[in-house]
């Protein structure tokens, strides 16, 4: 399992890789905003994309947005590990087609949990 | 009449009135009278037109004022919410990571306690310097040291766990104080253009700093702007599941 994790603050991104590495998750690649991780998705073979919101460059709504819209990647589950928390942001997320919604701060465990509802719910649909 | 080049027409102009009056061609001198009546009217307008500027000048300054009055009243004081939230954020952080050290500390002192008296008994069995029943017990300390070894290294790794997560402040304290900074500089360029428009009569164009922002980071508790947000993870699940997730 490939996993691109997108966040603008290299501390976050090390603790969401440290996290993915306790979780089992050894393949994890970084990016610092949308616009040098969708090159990044396009080319690669990414199996799952954990990605920020607020971020300079693209943001992670328009990369969600953006991967959705690409025919080779509009299926590729997206979760969301982001501080913001206005309740109409969480809606659009949801429009958009995120997978799941973390906020920070968040605990390990959460984001344990949200990860193993995304695998489940793509397992059942396969 | 202020400027030189009008002062200069004016002069001329009424030498050429004098002249003609004198040399008896009063028709001549009503067209110069004529003349000085528009030269006149056209520095009238002039003046309006610069009246004017200035009153678009002070509505202008107005607006600036406006904003000004928003950040003193609202963004200000919800900046030192922001900041002291920072503050209350490094200092758990440090707490945290501070608590999981002292838990971690003990433990590796006992490790290397334990396995150097272990390894000094097992240099002496090694060299056949032990009798059956020392070599009993140090088969039974061993025994002991592996299912200690292997309790504490949980313990060690949920430790360090608990030490990574801690580091979660530096991302969100961040974004706050970028919105702080922000905040800071519009304050000084709102001042500066304030004080521009009231010392002088530059042109002024700036209130495009207006847009509201559509990312605006953590939710910070007490924050009067930040009641529209979630608190927390569980309300986004709520917010979620009504959505159909």
């Amino acid at each position: 399992m490939k996993i691109l994790i997108v966040d603008d603050f290299s501390t976050m991104r090390r603790i969401i890789k440290n996290l993915m590495r306790d979780l089992g998750f050894n393949n994890t690649s970084e990016a610092d905003d949308g616009k040098t991780a969708l090159p990044m998705l396009q080319n690669g073979d990414f199996d799952f994309l954990i990605t920020d919101w607020n971020m300079p460059g693209m943001q992670g709504i328009d990369l969600l947005k953006a991967v959705r819209a690409d025919e080779k990647l509009a299926k590729l589950p997206v979760l969301m590990v982001t501080a913001e928390a206005k309740r109409e942001q969480i809606v659009e997320a949801a429009q958009a087609g995120v997978n799941g919604y973390v906020v920070k701060p968040f605990t390990a465990a959460t984001l344990k949990e949200k990860i193993d509802k995304i695998f489940e719910r793509i397992d059942s649909n396969k | 009449m202020s400027t030189k080049e009008n002062k200069d027409e004016y002069l001329a102009k009424a030498r050429a009135l004098v002249k003609k009056l004198e040399s008896g061609e009063p028709g001549e001198a009503d067209s110069i009278l004529d003349e000085m009546i528009n030269l006149r009217e056209s520095s009238l307008f002039q003046e309006i037109g610069k009246l004017t500027r200035q009153l678009h000048e002070t509505i202008n300054g107005f607006q600036i004022d406006s904003r000004l009055h928003v950040l003193t009243n609202n963004e200000i004081p919800d900046a030192k919410e922001r900041l002291n939230y920072v503050i209350a954020m490094t200092e758990q952080s440090a707490n945290r990571t501070l608590s999981a050290v002292e838990k971690a500390i003990p433990i590796s002192e006992e490790l290397k306690n334990r396995s150097d008296d272990l390894n000094t008994k097992w240099d002496r069995f090694r060299h056949r310097q032990m009798t059956v029943e020392e070599f009993r017990s140090l088969s039974k300390e061993i025994d002991e040291f592996m299912s200690w070894t292997s309790g504490n290294a949980g313990q060690m790794h949920e430790n360090l766990s608990e030490i990574l997560m801690a580091q979660d402040f530096q991302d969100l304290t961040g974004q706050i104080i970028r919105k702080v900074i922000s905040l800071v500089q519009e304050m000084e360029s709102s001042l500066v253009e304030l004080i521009r428009i009231t010392g002088s009569r530059l042109k002024a164009e700036s209130s495009e700093n207006e847009d509201k922002i559509a990312c605006d980071g953590p939710r910070i508790p007490g924050c009067e702007s930040h009641k529209d947000r979630v608190n927390g993870q569980d309300e986004v699940d709520d917010l979620l599941s009504s959505l159909g997730f």
